[in-house]
């Protein structure tokens, strides 16, 4: 430890790409066994900070003083050795594989030039009891759920005796009550004397689990302190640099007497799938849809969206029955979904801004099959405006832009569409506050405009700020329709575990 | 600070066009072992020898950028090339093998050609986008399925005997040209040149294109997006087939005697000159002007090794270090910056 209380401390760092100061004298100064937030809106550099801390990127200035001593880490394994290791929110692991293998890749256990199997299955049990993990180490991680395998990641981590950990963003995808399970664990850890980064969007998780906390706003170190001293309306404001005095716009909407989409014992043909799912959405109307994680209320969307194929049940456009089979028919009929996996259903990393704005709007631009380029290129330019979307150009990859920004394209990219029925799957997921209130906004405005939206979402909170009405999913089924304004959270949790 | 971001400069814009120095420096070393290589004529030579090679590769570029490669255009040029060859001979010549067959117009059997290619791509296509056959697996399939089919073919016809003699008209339609200056231009490289427009007007301004570069980049978010996948899966490779058709044709003329053993090993050519030429076989990434350089490329190292007379499995060495080396070179670009 070093002479002033801190296990790790990160003073003055500096970095510059072409054209951005990324950071700008930026300092995080972490003391063991405390969980220290680090928060600030996407493109903050949060994400910068930490590639420089691991040596994904080299620092134009400052020091990284670890133990008291400054060190330099030319790659994540010189971190990973020295004691120092991530939790990624996107898991990089070999999924045909063990957990066993997957925690001792690299460094098995040998007797002679065999791997010892019997010493790396201990070895794995000892650490899985000592976190209260309970998993089979000779399971293949495929098999788990995505929060098992974040679990597996964190022993990974101490199995490296790590004395920095960092989180970055861990429970994006998980339920409350594996959540709950994550914050035991990180308890134990800060018992043991661990010092711990724990980046993360959602204030609740900040104020229950962090001690300490860091902000940083476009590249510049703003705030450090105790979280205690600190509210989420101050946070907030420290994050954007202004006072947000509403995390959800006003309510503008009216919702019409007009049926737009209605869906009658919708069962889809492959497992998993929704049950026999009916329900209702109205001109002008936000529709919640809530539920754990294994709600499906991915499937249920996808599947009207014929992404996924129907088995049984009916769908009703404006009283009219259709028959989607695939996407580029429900495209036709004006329907809109955004996809909860960015990564691997919504961008096409590799190519530019234009393109991943115009692929499913071609139509528009396309005589006898050949494409106007200027009018794509105009396009173009109004998604990137009206989203307020932060690219050097139209041709930039869209795979180099946050993933905030990525999310702005493809939500633009529907537009372009005007759909008359717009499905978000978690379109607020991994985003910043700033954009997550522009989000809720575009929704207000589009129903505004007549047009019906379903909003899947695991965030209760903004479910019952922006929604009018919430159907809550449970285990496939649909558990409820309630109005947003009669509801609260325990409701919500009650319907989500109905049929459990 | 001044300095390291010139270095960084400097360093983007080599690697950028890192295919371009590595023709200048092949060229620049031909050159100096054996200055008369740098002569107006040799150029006309390797420009009608790369014409065939080119509309092969940007055939198989397409495919390569839907996510998958073809091992089967080779066989299909030669597929082509025998039908032609064997419909298209000197309605004079004693060595016909249909002797009573009328003269042809020149045009007919390489459409013909061009169809029967086309359809045995379209089916390739399909094994791919509908079955999910690995690309690999079945262009290796797809491969032995054309070469059969059109030896057979071609051993009943002649005995197995080359067919030479072609139609005049035929050699003609390839072997033609006119001069600008001192250059000289067959009409086979007007072919390359009319292709390569064609097809650069396809993956740059159509739909097709544009839903190549989708379904090669991310299917999944493509299907999301409203592309039909079968849809622009048998499109390209219907394209593909046509211009290894064509490709095998020209090649029947401008070499004069065909046997079922030509273009054999043009499958692999191809796909390393698009390759080398920044095409990538991740799917989704690629470009017509990189099709063209990385064909060149090749052509020049094939035609320069052997007008130095440089021993042929030598040039294999050569051949097979470039390919590894460009591509290096070339993947730097798509590495995260560090």
């Amino acid at each position: 430890m070093g002479e002033n209380g801190y296990i790790l401390e990160m003073l003055d760092i500096t970095k510059e790409f072409p054209g951005v100061k990324a950071l700008d004298n930026v300092k995080l100064q972490v003391a063991p066994g405390t969980v220290h937030a680090l928060m600030g809106e996407n493109g903050a550099g949060k994400s910068t900070l930490m590639k420089c801390l691991f040596g994904i990127y080299h620092k134009d200035a400052g020091r990284i003083i670890y133990n008291g001593e400054e060190v330099n880490f030319t790659d994540p394994k010189h971190a990973l050795d020295n004691g120092i290791s991530m939790v990624h929110q996107e898991l990089n692991q070999v999924l045909a594989r063990s957990v066993m293998e997957n925690i001792w890749l690299g460094r098995f256990p040998t007797k002679g030039i065999l791997i010892d199997h019997k010493k790396m299955y201990d070895d794995t049990k000892v650490i899985f009891e000592d976190l209260g993990i309970d998993v089979d180490p000779r399971q293949i991680i495929g098999d788990l759920s995505v929060s098992q395998r974040q679990m597996i990641e964190i022993a990974k981590a101490v199995s490296y005796d790590s004395k920095i950990l960092i989180f970055d963003e861990p429970t994006s995808s998980l339920t409350e009550r594996e959540v709950d399970h994550l914050f035991e664990i990180i308890d134990r850890l800060r018992e043991r004397g661990l010092g711990m980064v724990y980046i993360s969007h959602k204030m609740d998780e900040i104020f229950k689990i962090a001690d300490d906390i860091t902000i940083m706003r476009d590249g510049k170190w703003v705030h450090t302190g105790p979280v205690k001293e600190l509210n989420m309306d101050r946070i907030i404001s420290l994050m954007v640099g202004r006072d947000m005095t509403e995390r959800f716009p006003e309510k503008t909407n009216v919702v019409s007497d007009e049926v737009i989409l209605k869906v009658e014992g919708l069962t889809g043909e492959y497992q998993p799938t929704v049950v026999d799912a009916s329900f209702e959405v109205h001109a002008g109307e936000i529709l919640g849809i809530s539920g754990l994680v294994g709600a499906r209320r991915t499937e249920l969307v996808e599947t009207i969206f014929g992404y996924r194929t129907r088995h049984s049940g009916k769908i009703y456009y404006k009283g009219e029955e259709i028959k989607i089979k695939n996407p580029l028919q429900a495209i036709k009929k004006d329907f809109a979904l955004l996809t909860e996996e960015r990564r691997a259903t919504g961008i096409f990393g590799d190519l530019s801004v234009l393109f991943n704005s115009t692929i499913s709007h071609l139509d528009a631009y396309a005589k006898f099959g050949v494409v106007d380029n200027k009018k794509m290129a105009k396009d173009t330019q109004w998604v990137i405006d009206s989203m307020a979307v932060k690219t050097p150009s139209q041709k930039q990859a869209i795979g180099n832009l946050s993933g905030g920004n990525q999310q702005k394209v493809i939500i633009g990219r529907w537009l372009l569409n005007e759909p008359e029925v717009l499905m978000m799957d978690e379109p607020t997921r991994g985003i910043d506050v700033g954009a997550k209130y522009e989000i809720y906004k575009l929704m207000n405005d589009l129903a505004s405009r007549g047009k019906a939206i379903i909003f899947v979402s695991s965030e209760m909170p903004e479910l019952l700020g922006v929604a009018d009405r919430i159907m809550v999913m449970s285990n496939g089924h649909v558990a409820g329709i309630v109005n947003a304004k009669e509801t609260d959270q325990e409701e919500l949790l009650r319907l989500a575990a109905k049929y459990l | 600070m001044e300095t390291t971001k010139k270095k960084r400069d400097i360093k983007r814009i080599l690697l950028d066009n890192a295919i371009y120095i590595i023709l200048l420096v092949i060229i620049a070393v031909i050159v100096i072992l054996e200055p008369s290589f740098f002569n107006i004529r040799n150029a006309s030579f390797i420009l009608a020898q790369a014409s065939p090679r080119l509309i092969l590769a940007l055939g198989v570029a397409g495919i390569i950028i839907l996510g998958g490669t073809d091992l089967a255009a080779g066989r299909m040029v030669g597929m082509a090339a025998v039908i032609t060859a064997s419909l298209l001979q000197d309605p004079n010549s004693i060595l016909r093998v249909y002797p009573n067959m009328p003269q042809l117009p020149v045009i007919l059997p390489i459409l013909l050609a061009m169809l029967i290619c086309a359809a045995f791509s379209v089916f390739h296509g399909f094994m791919v986008a509908k079955f999910k056959v690995a690309p690999f697996i079945a262009s290796l399939g797809i491969q032995q399925i054309v070469f059969g089919a059109f030896s057979i073919y071609f051993q009943n016809l002649n005995d197995a005997q080359p067919l030479a003699s072609l139609d005049p008209k035929f050699t003609a339609f390839v072997q033609t040209g006119f001069s600008i200056g001192s250059f000289w231009c067959p009409m086979i490289i007007i072919y390359a040149v009319l292709c390569t427009i064609i097809m650069y007007f396809i993956w740059n301004k159509t739909k097709i294109g544009k839903n190549m570069y989708a379904v090669g980049g991310n299917p999944e978010a493509a299907t999301v997006c409203g592309v039909n996948l079968l849809k622009t899966f048998l499109l390209v490779y219907f394209i593909a087939g046509m211009l290894y058709g064509f490709s095998g044709s020209l090649e029947a003329a401008r070499t004069g005697s065909v046997t079922n053993q030509l273009g054999a090993e043009y499958a692999l050519d191809a796909i390393a000159a698009c390759v080398v030429g920044g095409v990538s076989m991740r799917g989704g990434i690629g470009r017509i002007s990189g099709v063209v350089i990385g064909v060149v490329v090749f052509q020049v190292i094939n035609y320069g090794l052997n007008y130095l007379g440089v021993n042929p499995y030598m040039q294999y060495i050569v051949k097979g270090a470039i390919i590894l080396v460009a591509v290096a070179i070339d993947t730097q670009k798509y590495l995260k910056k560090k």
